[in-house]
């Protein structure tokens, strides 16, 4: 039952409640029309403490194309947070106006506190380096779709893996799931958290390589995600610039790769992607997009609940 | 040679990690004991090197998970009569609150001072737990 859950964490949900939000988001695509109503007279709060278009935008469309409406606000210096209200208070208060609502906060955990103390479903839309499940079921999906199953894959995670919360979601997530392997690839600078190796890989026996090419790993891979170098992710500029063009992909590179792989992102993309990769019909970051909208319409209906009334 | 009597009836909290019996001393409150206490600094060790012991003449009240906390390896006698009636070594609690802070300066518990500090526990054999909200990692022991 999702029904008046929150999503904090890619590992809220069992596999068979992903199973029945995915088969929900692949209804929508089949026929939007038909869910163009179920949720009329639904408000959605977004909470957004930090500058987020893409995510927020994914959000407000897939609400208005429930027939639900918007509010909320897109940066900390506009909310009553800049007046020194804590995270609790303004669920509490939010909880009084909408009936679901979205986080993004540039503090870890932040949508958990929120959670805690909310009497409407929350999601998680990005805290900090974290987590941000919702990019994950948005990959899972578009996995499924293409691949048609989301087991037996060699998923290659390229560039920022110690800060990029995609790549940490997506890990936990893909790992639920038989006889995967992962190939990370980044500089050393930039490594998985000690946590993902520790808590998510090794203690369940997963198979993983760290390696610092690119182009070395290409022919091995099913799945390329690239990520991008967060400029804010770094205490100083100076290790920015030194490491934000470490990892391109291009034309040159996908020649190596297999003929059905995928190359998925979460974007924005800075220049991690060359522009001729898009030409590419491996490439799959746009049409990853639309999947994200569709599987946010599938889970906040599912939060909600409306989904059995359609 | 420092020297401090046997209790008779009462408890002694033994092979504390030198440099907490302090901690522990303050979590007990022992400082406003109106009985017989005891707080042993430095005193030598076999297994340790250096170790603190705390003795209580008194039958106190203590919850024994929270000690763990502070120090896993220490031993809590309960004594009767001049005898050991009782040996019991601390277990450790599934979570804690406000007891341990989570130290990254990323997490939610760095700017909301109404959020607890929650830790819950992922290893019991290496005393190993992890925040709530951001999964940072903390050992007991580590300061």
């Amino acid at each position: 039952m999702l029904k008046g859950r929150n999503l904090i964490d890619p590992m809220d949900f069992t596999i068979e409640e992903l199973v029945e939000i995915f088969d929900y988001a692949e209804e929508i695509i089949e026929n939007p029309k038909k869910f163009s109503h179920v949720c009329d007279g639904k408000l959605l709060a977004t909470l957004f403490y930090e500058p987020s278009t893409r995510t927020r935008l994914s959000f407000e469309a897939a609400m208005l194309r429930l027939g639900g409406e918007v509010l909320g606000f897109s940066e900390a210096n506009s909310s009553s947070v800049a007046k020194g209200e804590s995270i609790a208070d303004t669920i509490r208060t939010v909880g009084c106006y909408a009936d679901i609502a979205v986080m993004r906060h540039p503090k870890e955990g932040a949508p958990r506190v929120a959670a805690m103390n909310s009497n409407i479903p929350v999601i998680n839309a990005g805290d900090g380096g974290h987590q941000h499940p919702t990019q994950t079921l948005t990959d899972l999906l578009t996995i499924r779709s293409v691949k048609k199953e989301l087991s037996n894959l060699t998923i290659g995670l390229c560039g920022d893996l110690k800060f990029g919360r995609t790549v940490h979601s997506l890990i936990k997530a893909l790992s639920r799931y038989e006889n995967n392997k992962f190939v990370l690839i980044s500089p050393n600078e930039l490594k998985i958290p000690d946590y993902i190796r520790k808590v998510v890989l090794e203690k369940n026996n997963i198979e993983y390589v760290e390696v610092q090419r690119l182009d070395e790993v290409m022919e091995s891979l099913d799945i390329l995600y690239m990520t991008r170098v967060q400029r804010e992710r770094f205490f100083n500029e100076e290790d920015y610039i030194r490491l934000k063009d470490s990892y391109i992909l291009n034309a040159e590179k996908m020649k190596k790769a297999k003929k059905d792989m995928i190359v998925l992102h979460p974007l924005p993309r800075v220049n991690e992607i060359d522009y001729e990769v898009d030409k590419d019909e491996r490439a799959y970051y746009f049409k990853q997009a639309k999947y994200g909208m569709y599987v946010r319409m599938a889970l906040m209906a599912k939060l909600l609940g409306v989904d059995e009334e359609c | 040679m420092l020297t401090i009597t046997s209790i008779t009836k009462g408890i002694v909290i033994d092979h504390i990690k030198a440099g907490m019996g302090i901690k522990i001393f303050n979590y007990l409150g022992l400082d406003k004991a109106d009985y017989r206490v005891a707080l042993i600094m430095n005193t030598d060790s076999k297994k340790l090197g250096k170790k603190d012991i705390i003795k209580i003449e008194n039958v106190i009240d203590i919850d024994y998970t929270m000690l763990g906390i502070i120090d896993p390896n220490m031993t809590i006698d309960i004594i009767e009569n001049e005898v050991i009636k009782e040996k019991i070594k601390p277990s450790l609690p599934e979570m804690v609150e406000n007891i341990i802070k989570c130290k990254n300066p990323r997490c939610v518990t760095s700017i909301d001072k109404y959020t607890p500090h929650i830790f819950y526990l992922v290893d019991e054999e290496k005393g190993e737990y992890r925040c709530k909200y951001c999964d940072e990692a903390y050992t007991l022991g580590d300061k």
